[in-house]
């Protein structure tokens, strides 16, 4: 009860009155929480219809970065997991959806800029169909975790540009949560095939596109060669790191070339390089850490 | 003696006073609309002047000065999301909108606001794509604003007071207004928004004085109507082909012209066989009555939502054996030239990356592709669903002769997702993604000449950008980019020759005025509006 109203009961009415009035006030909390909690719980659970036509809602608004059938997409994790990292309950997934995840490229309800905001209905729809391919007992990764780390900062070189926990280096992508946002196969893909799908990085609150770990060829007005990964860049700078973490901030007009690649500044990682099993002894660390 | 020497003096003062504020307040008149480019320091509807180019005839800025633009004020706005408002200035005052249907007034030379207004919106509102306004119409005494619960409200130039506010539809059922009205003689000219609910669309006329609906006409006709045939069943009750960006008017036919959006629903042609007039269509209105002279529709029966909702600009071709020309960069990657006398197409030139259409018509039409439509699995089409181009207004510069539009290259796959109807929810019957990770788009602003279709320069963004586009006398083209830089380049050669960082995105078009003989470039870019001039 509010300290005000407490102090207000106290000057103005009887000590049973005011008892009896505490009473109905604490009631009447329990009552709205009940209520609150009522309608929290998702109305449509378990019907095959609202899957159906959630199925449908999350394709519209969902499969872009979590995947025709929700398995995970390059961008978003596979929401089939049971084990979600930012929610548990359906309420939990109503709140995410609707209100966005802070920090991360999930956006609130609506303000994705290019479709229309769910209704209530939609969104609870797209929950029962989440509900309904999720895989309740996930396997459990094939590799080792323990190994997998001994090689993130060992033989495998993972660390010298991506950071895990604090620890690694600055060139790639940061790569704590990496293993419980993205799929299984997308980490693998992306070790494997570092170019098809280049990581997203910066994403600045008013632009559509985020930028991306290009790696940009500059030389500079001395004749200087650096080759970095673009931080970011618009039509007049760039802002880039090179292997040895320098970063540089440079106007193109300055520039005696400048050119950029998709081909990701990562090498690729092909099996005689790395193997499966360690691949996968990699995957299974990176898992761990994400899923704590 | 004193006193009645000071009271001369007052009266005089006053008098003086009076004038000045006479000549700085003068209402805008139709008269003055239908004559915008004889005073080039206002900046008096939507797209600078009737015929929707985007042209100011000030030079003080220009070529050889442009490197030396300064920042003079800027206005934060206090609204979140996309800022898509194109300012209007009318002797020393500048009018704009922001989101969730706010209007203010400020004092072109410094920005200093006047006044503010908000719309109290309901919290049900349903807008499509953030909840945006293109802008304001300015006629007589007041300024008018379409809103996202669908009205169209008069607001007091002086005050911001609210003189009339007329309802036009159904909220709740998925329409709303973002775009910038049009005022034409004493009617506001209005066009829906809400292709993606499956509205019915329309084109309404208010009575400027009173707000009073005039005419409406239905995008989508009605049983016993001309184009009714091409709906299949019952599919024209939430046919959509909306009408959400700003039309042009020509004073020698008395014709306005007005494009429409996609039929609903956006994504999916099962369930409305047939053409689906008049969606994606450039519809040539009489003025006076609302009723239609002639259509042209540039994508028939729609099914990767590509709203033909472009300005349409009025081009008269001199060289061209006088021609009446009404020209559309249009969001399918083709750019359309028209008569406007007669609605027939004079050309069609691919702007951008295509793959939908490789076939014209016997009319020189570009026709689809057997394979274009979305699929279960998902099918790849060029350009993907938000198009060549889009809402951003586009400009042509007389004494180039080239039209300037923000184009760019990006596929999508589009696979298809059936919804059934329900009033008020989203209706788009598809789904969209980029196609290709390795490549996924390309953005630029385009110079193409109207009577050839060939495009003379191109300037690549680093990203694509949602600007807008201005021309000026002084041989300048303004645009914006998606990393919040205004730019100005070379109208001839596309050559950048300044640009100043703004801080956030640019969603909206340029604009350009003057106060006390000072040339100013005016755009809105995240949550704020600037002014630029020299120093």
């Amino acid at each position: 009860m509010p300290l005000i109203l407490r102090q207000c009961l106290r000057r103005r009415f009887s000590r049973p009155l005011a008892a009896f009035l505490q009473l109905t006030w604490f009631l009447l909390i329990a009552y709205a929480t009940a209520v609150g909690a009522a309608d929290d719980r998702n109305p449509l659970a378990n019907d095959p219809k609202a899957a159906k036509a959630g199925e449908y809602e999350f394709r519209i608004n969902c499969a872009l970065c979590h995947g025709l059938g929700a398995h995970g997409g390059g961008r978003g994790p596979d929401l089939t997991r049971a084990q979600k990292k930012h929610v548990h309950s359906d309420e939990e997934m109503f709140q995410v959806i609707s209100n966005g995840i802070p920090g991360t490229v999930m956006p609130a309800n609506g303000t994705n800029g290019q479709g229309v905001g769910m209704t209530d209905e939609e969104i609870w729809q797209i929950i029962t169909y989440i509900r309904s391919v999720e895989v309740k007992a996930p396997a459990k990764p094939a590799g080792s975790a323990a190994r997998g780390k001994d090689l993130f900062y060992g033989d495998a070189n993972c660390s010298l540009c991506h950071m895990v926990e604090g620890k690694g280096g600055r060139l790639g992508p940061e790569l704590t949560a990496v293993g419980g946002s993205r799929t299984r196969e997308a980490i693998i893909d992306s070790v494997r095939n570092p170019s098809r799908r280049l990581a997203w990085g910066l994403t600045e609150a008013t632009k559509e596109f985020p930028q991306e770990y290009e790696t940009i060829t500059v030389v500079t007005a001395d004749g200087k060669e650096i080759k970095g990964a673009a931080l970011n860049e618009d039509n007049f700078s760039v802002q880039m790191m090179d292997t040895n973490e320098q970063i540089y901030l440079l106007e193109k007009d300055k520039l005696l070339s400048f050119k950029k690649s998709r081909e990701s500044m990562m090498p690729k990682y092909n099996p005689d390089i790395l193997s499966d099993k360690d691949l996968e002894d990699i995957v299974a660390y990176l898992t761990n850490v994400g899923t704590k | 003696m004193t006193g009645p020497r000071i009271v001369v003096s007052l009266w005089i003062v006053s008098l003086a006073c009076g004038l000045v504020a006479t000549q700085a307040r003068g209402q805008v008149t139709f008269e003055r609309l239908l004559n915008a480019g004889k005073e080039p320091q206002n900046w008096l509807t939507y797209s600078g002047d009737y015929s929707g180019r985007r042209f100011s005839a000030l030079d003080q800025v220009n070529v050889t000065n442009a490197h030396s633009l300064v920042a003079k004020w800027v206005y934060q706005t206090g609204a979140t999301g996309k800022l898509e408002t194109t300012p209007l200035v009318v002797d020393g005052i500048l009018y704009a909108s922001a989101q969730d249907d706010r209007a203010f007034a400020l004092e072109a030379r410094t920005g200093r606001p006047i006044w503010m207004y908000q719309h109290q919106l309901p919290g049900d509102i349903r807008p499509c794509c953030g909840r945006v306004n293109r802008g304001l119409a300015i006629l007589g005494d007041k300024v008018f604003l379409g809103t996202l619960d669908a009205h169209v409200i008069a607001l007091d130039t002086k005050t911001g007071n609210v003189i009339w506010d007329a309802v036009a539809a159904d909220y709740q059922k998925g329409y709303s207004f973002t775009v910038a009205p049009l005022a034409v003689k004493n009617l506001v000219v209005i066009g829906v928004s809400g292709g993606e609910y499956g509205v019915r669309g329309f084109i309404d006329a208010y009575d400027a004085a009173t707000g009073a609906r005039k005419w409406r006409f239905y995008t989508v006709p009605g049983p016993g109507e001309p184009g009714h045939e091409t709906w299949e069943g019952d599919s024209w009750k939430i046919g959509g082909a909306p009408a959400w960006n700003t039309g042009t008017y020509d004073a020698a036919t008395n014709q306005i012209f007005w494009p429409t959006g996609n039929p609903s629903p956006s994504n999916r042609g099962e369930g409305r066989a047939g053409d689906n007039l008049y969606s994606n269509t450039l519809l040539a209105l009489n003025a006076d009555t609302g009723k239609m002279n002639w259509y042209f529709q540039f994508t028939k029966h729609d099914e990767h939502d590509w709203d033909a909702t472009q300005v349409p600009v009025i081009i008269d071709s001199g060289g061209d054996s006088g021609k009446h020309l009404i020209a559309q960069a249009n969001r399918n990657g083709f750019f359309y030239v028209i008569d406007r006398t007669t609605g027939k197409l004079i050309s069609a030139s691919a702007y951008g990356k295509i793959t939908w259409s490789d076939t014209k018509d016997a009319e020189g039409r570009p026709v689809a592709n057997k394979n274009a439509s979305p699929t279960l699995e998902g099918h790849t089409v060029c350009p993907g669903a938000l198009g060549t181009t889009n809402f951003m207004a586009p400009t042509y510069d007389p004494q180039t002769a080239l039209f300037y539009v923000t184009a760019r290259d990006q596929c999508d796959t589009f696979s298809t997702a059936p919804q059934p109807y329900e009033a008020g929810h989203a209706y788009y019957g598809s789904a969209y993604f980029p196609s290709d990770e390795a490549e996924p788009y390309r953005g630029f602003l385009k110079a193409i000449d109207p009577a050839t279709g060939e495009i003379k320069w191109t300037f690549e963004h680093t990203s694509p950008t949602w600007s807008g586009v201005l021309a000026t006398a002084g041989a300048l083209v303004f645009t914006g980019d998606a990393e919040g830089n205004f730019i100005a380049l070379d109208a001839a050669s596309g050559k950048a020759l300044w640009h100043f960082q703004m801080g956030g995105a640019v969603y909206a078009a340029p604009m350009a005025f003057a106060v006390d003989g000072k040339e100013y470039v005016a755009i809105a870019a995240g949550s704020a509006v600037y002014a630029f001039g020299l120093p």
